[in-house]
């Protein structure tokens, strides 16, 4: 990744599934590297089960806050029927994380998928597993932060293998 | 308070941290996407925050606390700014004493509105000055600037937001905090206060001076940005709309207007002028172009099918190369629907197999026009559903005015219902009417907030409450029922079918605490009865 190439992080599901929680924790770690951080959701009507996007951008200067049409690096996708509907977004060559991609990651609560996903998108980024599990736990209250961290660690691990 | 260095704030959280370090006296507002964040955040950093029974009310406390030299913040989305309209209209006659700062956050696209009215036409049209941020940083920055604006012209400022600014978080320096405010004090001033016609003429001269000195600083030292570039592309822009323009052409000349109202029209002139081809990209209205060609400046405009929905940078590309792009069609998403076990399904399922015409209002319950209800007929704005319904049972012959139905929310209810209930109690239709209130005991949509008749502040604190069926009683409507729809949908459905029977004026109260808010309001209900709380009254009383 050229240091100074905008990475576009497009995270989607349906309202409900952490969707905004996933896409807060990307964005708090790549602060935490000191760049600079674009993130851009859409609430309201959408948050009654219907879907929900949210858009990461993190780089030297980011300027616009949502990602441009097709030019989405990654995709992560918490609700299988949704990827087809967000898949338009990568870019050509651009890396999809369905929902498949925890397959094998057991979880003690399915909710926690947001954060098995990340644990697998987090081999994709240059961000050590220290940062990503610093900014669940800011997050979280202090239950609820070692299930979610434990999550991402599941997924880290599933990822390596 | 805080003063980090560098944070990750979204919008509405940078115009809440603004407020703080702006010394606000008071935040007050009534709750709208994308704007209610700014209170709940002004709230949380130890800020006076308030929900207002509706927007005209927020706005008239605002202003008093602002005629009492104290800062005043006010908050509502872009069709609160209507219900508003009035107070602000005669408010830029009276000016302040202390800085007002008048939030709209506007919602082009309608991610979660009836419309994608632009309120800078607003700024116009009530002769104040608006600032636009284009991020979170501005958003800071331009709230303190409107304070700062507000108390040296001693006028309201507007601070016009939109939804992605609102909810995009970007990184935030904030500035040192201001020194504490002088103390709040009332000084007479009859001429400056009330506008009787003998004392607004005058008023409305100052307003037009004080424009004319806040136009001249504008241009002289305003919020304007030149960023400088190749001459072959001149942008002029403003919000939002500026970072997609920088990101779509990095190497064109930008002036990005940050006070768009009164508009530094001779900064613009200069800027055109330096420039081989000069293009307006605006959200929105044709706010700027139309300013800019009625000066006679030489900018291009954008084809009208822009006009609709939110800019991105794709679409900005378009406006600027003129070449539409190869145009894919986006799949649509899933539609977002009545929870599972949310008490309005049994309230839709009803009129649906009742037949009703239904009045609608808004809130989640306008959700109720979906499959596998269809059970909502009109949407309009806020408390519509009384008076449309009213209407509808005037017009229509009697066999079809026997089946409508009013259904609005209890917080819309408070909001803008009240009015609505006087007009059917004053001027009843010949078959009757009947209103349903589904009290969910929250603001729903929004992300549930208190409003008067939960009996809690914004902070969940108790405070007066007002009873829904002891305010309809005392408004003149003796045929007042209250049924959970959840325990006994069969119940409710029967009372509605006898209250359209009956032929007379009634009003349902389908009362059922919201699923998602229950068990927070079991909370606060058990905190409530530890606690002192002091001014419990009721309107029965």
């Amino acid at each position: 990744m050229p240091a100074d190439k905008v990475t576009n992080v497009i995270v989607a599901g349906l309202g409900g599934q952490g969707v905004l929680r996933a896409a807060e924790t990307v964005a708090a770690v790549a602060f935490a590297a000191g760049l600079d951080v674009k993130k851009s959701e859409v609430h309201g009507m959408s948050q009654r089960g219907g879907s929900v996007m949210c858009d990461v951008r993190f780089g030297a200067e980011v300027w616009s806050p949502m990602v441009p049409p097709g030019e989405g690096d990654f995709l992560l996708v918490l609700a299988p029927d949704q990827v087809e509907v967000n898949r338009w977004r990568l870019r050509a060559g651009g890396t999809l994380i369905a929902p498949e991609a925890a397959a094998g990651v057991v979880l003690a609560d399915k909710r926690s998928l947001n954060m098995a996903l990340l644990g697998v998108f987090s081999r994709h980024l240059p961000f050590a597993a220290e940062a990503w599990t610093a900014a669940i736990r800011a997050q979280f209250s202090e239950k609820a932060a070692a299930a979610n961290a434990a999550a991402f660690a599941a997924g880290r691990a599933a990822a390596h293998a | 308070m805080v003063t980090a260095e560098r944070l990750l704030l979204s919008g509405d959280e940078a115009v809440a941290l603004a407020a703080c370090h702006a010394g606000v006296a008071l935040g007050t507002g009534y709750p709208g996407t994308p704007s209610t964040e700014i209170l709940e955040a002004f709230s949380a950093l130890g800020g006076r925050a308030q929900w207002a029974p509706n927007e005209k009310v927020a706005l008239e406390v605002a202003l008093g606390a602002a005629f009492a030299a104290a800062r005043a913040l006010v908050t509502m989305k872009h069709v609160g700014l209507n219900v508003a309209a009035d107070p602000l209209f005669t408010a830029a006659y009276t000016g302040v004493a202390g800085g007002l700062v008048l939030v709209s956050a506007d919602d082009p696209g309608m991610a979660s509105s009836q419309n994608e009215q632009d309120n800078r036409r607003y700024a116009v049209a009530a002769a104040v000055p608006m600032l636009e941020p284009a991020d979170s940083q501005e958003a800071y920055d331009f709230t303190r600037l409107g304070f700062e604006l507000s108390e040296r012209w001693r006028i309201p400022v507007l601070l016009r937001m939109t939804t992605r600014v609102c909810h995009s978080k970007t990184v935030v320096r904030p500035a040192p905090p201001a020194p504490p405010a002088a103390p709040a004090h009332f000084v007479r001033d009859v001429p400056g206060r009330v506008m009787i016609p003998a004392y607004a003429r005058p008023a409305h001269h100052r307003l037009r001076q004080k424009l004319e000195e806040i136009l001249a600083w504008n241009e002289a030292a305003g919020p304007t940005r030149l960023i400088p570039g190749e001459r072959r592309l001149g942008v002029v822009t403003s919000g939002i709309a500026a970072v997609h323009v920088r990101e779509a052409d990095p190497g064109a000349s930008v002036l990005k207007l940050g006070l768009t109202h009164p508009l530094p029209l001779e900064a613009v002139r200069a800027f055109a002028a330096s420039v081989e081809r000069c293009v307006v990209v605006e959200e929105g209205d044709p706010y700027l172009f139309e300013a800019l060609r009625a000066a006679g400046i030489l900018a291009e405009g954008r084809p009208a099918r822009y006009r609709f929905g939110e800019l991105d940078v794709a679409r900005v590309r378009e406006i600027l190369t003129g070449a539409a792009s190869p145009g894919r069609p986006v799949p649509p998403g899933k539609p977002p629907q009545l929870c599972n076990g949310c008490p309005h399904r049994n309230v839709f399922a009803a009129l649906r197999d009742l037949g009703c015409i239904v009045a609608g209002d808004i809130g989640c319950y306008t959700l109720g026009v979906l499959p596998p209800f269809e059970a909502m007929d009109t949407c309009v704005c806020m408390g519509a559903s009384l008076g449309v319904g009213l209407g509808l049972r005037h017009a229509l012959p009697a066999a079809e005015a026997r089946r409508v139905v009013s259904v609005i929310g209890d917080s819309t209810f408070m909001h803008s219902g009240l009015t609505g209930l006087l007009e059917m109690v004053y001027n009843p239709p010949a078959t009757g009417h009947l209103l349903i209130v589904l009290d969910n005991g929250t603001t729903a949509m929004t992300g549930m907030q208190e409003h008067p008749g939960t009996g809690r502040t914004l902070d969940h604190r108790g405070t007066g409450r007002v009873r829904i069926e002891a305010l309809v009683r005392a408004m003149g409507i003796a045929d007042v029922r209250v049924v959970d729809p959840i325990q006994e949908p069969g119940a409710f459905q029967a009372t509605v079918a006898d209250c359209l029977d009956r032929g007379g004026l009634a009003v349902v109260v389908a009362r059922r605490n919201c699923l998602l808010a229950a068990g927070k309001i079991r909370e606060y209900e058990r905190a409530l009865t530890t606690d002192d709380t002091p001014g419990q009254c009721d309107a029965s009383g």
